[in-house]
């Protein structure tokens, strides 16, 4: 493959808290010295539109949007979103998908439609219901991304630790959500 | 991060739009005015929270030819200037703009506007702002990453110190909304300001017969800027020999094929181009230009001469390639020029789409495998849920069981736009700023004037308290003053929400967050004429606004109703705000 720099696609629904996640994940890229791109979008899509933002990290990054097939990982933050993240995927690709749907209007997919149409790209896939045990375990919705982050990282889906991550975290966010994110990113390991 | 914008020195990731902070805090910034429009909305945002710890004076201005007049007058005083806006603000802008060409600046001043090919956050027009460069001979300076966004702007004051005129820096979406990691420079000593207003009528009065000497004179300084845009390090020139690194395709490819092959680009397309050259597995040598207008002509013969082909990366309009077209004829008339017949010219561009106009450079084609979903899925956006509520739900249902028939309805900007769209589909006409009602006032008129049925079918026009006092005043009084006899809806959720929640005169709050006496939009209203006026509370009284609705739309006379309730969104953040 031509290129070696490692290339993240997180795709949601506006209000989903990609952002912050984009935030933690460069931090932690950027303590490691990495030369990093990012792309995110604001504006309409973030009342409850679909979303994607892009993170790329390694020793000279260019664009900062990740070219098709070229994603490492793929997070969904909501299961349909997932196809949203399928050009960027190869043989390679990791998806970690939340078990999770909010309504579209109009035509709609099942997660095993989604999955079935992944798996032309490639087998490794990991759907959980990310949404529905932050609720239970941590009475939180918000932290859901981080979840899916800490899961990646049990996977090795990613090439960052949870420790650089934890100081991301703390370097990022307000000392008053560190435990709680902290947590998150222990939830999930099976 | 927002927090890095004052740190002392070495590196920090910023976004684009932070970047261009901290390049203008670099230069000694002093005066800073904007309105909101993404994606420019994070540098008012941010000037919001940090201005005073940063020592200079920051507004959000009631709309953008008001941010760009106050800038002006900042800058007759001496003071260091910055304005901010998105493309279509430079639209609303451009009538004092253009005049301020004329007049130069006084103190440095920076214009930064924002483009958003793909209109990712804009509806109205994929607008470019380079077209405004030629228009009213603006300088401008095109930074492709963050990091140039801080060096470009600071270099943009010292450019606008040594011609004395106001310099753009265009952004476009994926610049603005890029992060990376910023190497900071350093941040100057807070200084008293020390602005004078100096009566200069010879520079300041645009009066004929002096504005046509004017003219003249801004036509020599874009010659000055032009000799010095040709050495500026903002224009550079990779020069890595054009050749065919990919195994693939070096045995397929006639040698010649390679040979003497050039590209031209600027802003991000630069980055893109780069990522292409990988995706192909193909170099050639780049001029990359960090000045749009004027060109560096000179620079760009040298870089053509000797080429064959050529290909010029930009997004939408061919503006450069146009340029390079014209410089051909001059220097090297065989040249083989592509551009938009390889590359999209609607839409942004992306490393995909720019590696295959770059492998057709070499006359080959780039596709990889791409699996495409069998499902075309979008969530479209939507008034927000859960509670409190988004105060746009009841009000658009009200409206559905209130209009009669037939109804025209006009659509303005904000987060109502989301009516336009299922389940609601409503608007049947949406185009820019406070237009809802000037045109709503165009299209009641000509039924009006009409014979027929025509004569009975109503409008109704929406706009938000923002979009009111940004534009929506002159053409409600249009209405009442040339009897058209609509109904403007005016949507008061104190906030201006769409662009991310900044104050404004109705909500209550100035520029810097402190507590003031709030317009009252029904006393503008008012002063208005209009006779028909009810504020009406949505989530309280539905059924009065039921009946308001019909009776108001009957009535025949240009009538008002305002709907006040908070933005749901915000009254989470205060509740927020308020618990911790
Ligand atoms: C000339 C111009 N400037 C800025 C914008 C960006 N913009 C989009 S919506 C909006 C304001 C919306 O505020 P308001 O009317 O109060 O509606 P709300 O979003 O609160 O519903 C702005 C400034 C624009 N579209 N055009
Ligand atoms: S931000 Fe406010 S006005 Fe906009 S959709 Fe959400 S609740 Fe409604």
């Amino acid at each position: 493959m031509a290129n070696k720099n490692f290339n993240i696609v997180i795709t949601g629904v506006g209000g989903q808290g990609l952002i912050t996640l984009l935030d933690v994940i460069s931090k932690a890229a950027f303590n490691k010295g990495l030369d990093i791109k990012t792309s995110e979008l604001h504006g309409l899509s973030q009342r409850g539109g679909s979303v994607g933002v892009y993170i790329r990290f390694g020793k000279k990054v260019y664009s900062p949007m990740v070219p098709k097939t070229q994603a490492n990982l793929v997070l969904a933050l909501e299961f349909q979103e997932a196809l949203g993240g399928l050009e960027f995927a190869n043989k390679n690709t990791v998806f970690v998908i939340n078990n999770y749907q909010t309504p579209t209007l109009g035509e709609s997919a099942s997660l095993k439609q989604v999955e079935d149409n992944i798996k032309l790209a490639t087998n490794k896939i990991f759907t959980m219901p990310f949404l529905s045990i932050c609720e239970k375990e941590l009475d939180n919705s918000v932290v859901v991304g981080v979840a899916m982050l800490g899961f990646a990282i049990e996977k090795q889906a990613l090439p960052l630790t949870k420790e650089e991550i934890i100081e991301a975290i703390k370097e990022t966010m307000p000392e008053k959500f560190w435990e709680l994110n902290l947590k998150a990113l222990e939830l999930i390991k099976e | 991060m927002i927090q890095d914008l004052l740190k002392s020195n070495g590196k920090a990731i910023l976004l684009g739009n932070e970047a261009i902070i901290r390049g203008a805090l670099e230069a000694g910034l002093q005066f800073v005015s904007t309105y909101p429009g993404t994606p420019a909305s994070e540098i008012g945002n941010s000037f919001y929270k940090i201005a005073k710890q940063a020592n200079v004076y920051f507004e959000f201005s009631t709309n953008e030819k008001v941010a760009m007049e106050a800038t002006m007058g900042a800058s007759f005083a001496g003071l260091k200037c910055l304005v901010a806006m998105k493309n279509f603000g430079l639209n609303v802008a451009s009538d004092s703009l253009l005049p301020f060409l004329y007049t130069g600046s006084k103190g440095p001043t920076v214009i930064l506007a924002a483009d958003d090919p793909q209109c990712h956050s804009s509806a109205q027009s994929e607008e470019n702002s380079r077209g405004f460069s030629y228009l009213g001979h603006i300088p401008t300076l095109e930074p492709s990453d963050a990091q140039e966004c801080k060096d470009f702007t600071k270099l943009a004051f010292q450019l606008s110190l040594k011609f004395k005129t106001p310099i753009m820096v265009r952004l476009t979406t994926r610049v603005a909304h890029q992060k990376m990691p910023v190497v900071l420079g350093v941040l100057p000593k807070p200084k008293a300001f020390l602005a004078k207003f100096v009566r200069n009528q010879k520079r300041f009065v645009t009066m004929p017969p002096r504005v046509l000497e004017m003219h003249q004179e801004l036509l020599q300084k874009i010659k000055d800027i032009q000799k010095h845009a040709e050495t500026s390090i903002v224009n550079i020139t990779i020069n890595q020999k054009s050749k065919i690194k990919n195994q693939k395709y070096k045995s397929k490819i006639k040698d010649g094929e390679a040979k003497n092959a050039g590209i031209i680009t600027s802003g991000v397309a630069y980055l893109h181009t780069r990522e292409a050259m990988d995706l192909v597995g193909m170099e050639a040598p780049i001029l990359k230009l960090g000045f749009f207008y004027p060109l560096p002509e000179e620079k760009i013969k040298k870089f053509i001469k000797p080429l064959k082909k050529v290909l010029i990366v930009e997004e939408l309009d061919p503006y450069l390639e146009k340029e390079v077209e014209r410089l051909a004829r001059i220097v090297n008339p065989k040249l083989q020029i592509f551009g938009k017949n390889v590359l999209p010219e609607v839409g942004e561009l992306n490393p995909d789409n720019t590696a295959i106009g770059v492998a057709k450079l070499f006359g080959k084609t780039y596709n990889p495998k791409i699996i495409q979903p069998t499902k075309k899925l979008k969530h479209l956006p939507r008034f927000c849920t859960g509670w409190p509520t988004c105060p746009y739900w009841k009000l658009y249902a009200a409206v559905k069981q209130a209009a009669p028939q037939g109804t025209v309805f006009g659509g303005d900007i904000g987060c109502y736009m989301i009516a336009a769209l299922p389940p609601h589909s409503l608007y049947d006409y949406l185009i820019s700023m406070g237009s809802g009602v000037g045109i709503g006032h165009g299209v009641k008129k000509a039924l009006q004037i009409s014979s027929g049925q025509a004569q009975k079918q109503k409008v109704i026009a929406f706009i938000g308290d923002g979009t009111f006092l940004h534009a929506g005043i002159s053409g409600l009084m249009n209405s009442v003053y040339n009897k058209s006899g609509l109904l403007l809806i005016i949507l008061d959720n104190s906030i201006t929400a769409m662009t991310g929640h900044q104050v404004n005169p109705s909500m209550g709050k100035d520029s810097s967050g402190e507590e003031i006496e709030p317009v009252k939009i029904e006393n503008i209203v008012k002063a208005l004429n209009v006779k028909n006026i009810a504020v009406i509370d949505q989530e309280e009284n539905y059924n009065q606004l039921v009946a308001t609705i019909k009776e108001f739309v009957n009535s025949g006379e240009t009538s008002v109703i305002i709907a006040r309730h908070i933005c749901g969104l915000l009254a989470k953040r205060q509740e927020k705000a308020k618990k911790d």
